[in-house]
């Protein structure tokens, strides 16, 4: 089964562009020869830490955006904890929040093409984000 | 908190707003001005209402730490629905993405 995931994990923060590229892409590859691909990679940049972790207070953040079975994340977990220069990762599952974000729009472009002009956008809407 | 404990303590006068009045009592900050409370709530009170509802945001996402930060005290709870007008929904949601937010340490769990 293909779900859609996205793994966020904070780099140590001595490490440079060039050490943070390697790491990344020994992660994809794992993760790719796992069975997950790869959607999307989006480096997030240097950010200070909300407490310490490892006795750092700053850290570097990647976004890996996924598609992949349970399996082949919990494979991609594993190399995480063991990857030394990862000091916190967090694995959130996107397709049931996708879905969900898709039927609220359906339900709010329905709406407004019903009733364009007697009800206000604010009571056509109202529905939509309680449902 | 223990000093609001002690104040309920040393006011014996009204005991009936113990128990469910409890709630509200934070927004309004004046305790002793709401004269109102025993002839059934005629005290004025603006009408909170939820910023997700208004403002139509679907998506409260753990990654949006501005947002979320709306909602977190200064010492890094969340703050209750009864003080900010989010309705139990987005509440939940908003729950959710908050302590996914701590986890991956863009929220602090406890500030100082």
């Amino acid at each position: 089964m293909q779900k859609s995931y996205e793994v966020m994990f904070i780099v140590r923060p001595d490490f440079t562009e060039e050490d943070m590229d390697k790491v990344i892409s020994t992660l994809q590859t794992h993760a790719t020869n796992a069975g997950a691909t790869v959607a999307n990679v989006e480096k997030m940049g240097k950010r200070r830490l909300a407490y310490d972790v490892k006795k750092f207070q700053e850290g570097q953040y990647v976004l890996f955006t996924l598609h992949s079975d349970g399996k082949a994340i919990h494979e991609l977990e594993r190399r995480l904890r063991v990857t030394e220069p990862v000091i916190k990762f967090i694995t959130v599952r996107t397709d049931e929040e996708h879905q969900r974000l898709e039927k609220i729009r359906k339900i709010r472009a329905a709406h407004t093409k019903r009733a364009p002009a007697e009800s206000t956008p604010a009571e056509a809407e109202t529905p939509a984000v309680s449902a | 908190m223990a000093d609001e404990v002690n104040q309920e303590a040393r006011e014996p006068s009204r005991p009936q707003s113990r128990g469910g009045d409890r709630g509200d009592r934070g927004d309004r900050g004046e305790r002793g001005g709401g004269g109102g409370r025993d002839q059934g709530r005629k005290f004025f009170r603006r009408k909170k209402v939820c910023k997700f509802c208004v403002e139509k945001i679907d998506d409260i996402n753990y990654k949006d730490v501005r947002l979320l930060q709306q909602f977190v005290a200064e010492r890094g709870k969340i703050v209750p629905r009864r003080l900010t007008g989010v309705c139990t929904p987005h509440q939940r949601r908003l729950t959710t993405a908050i302590k996914r937010a701590r986890n991956i340490a863009l929220l602090p769990f406890a500030a100082r």
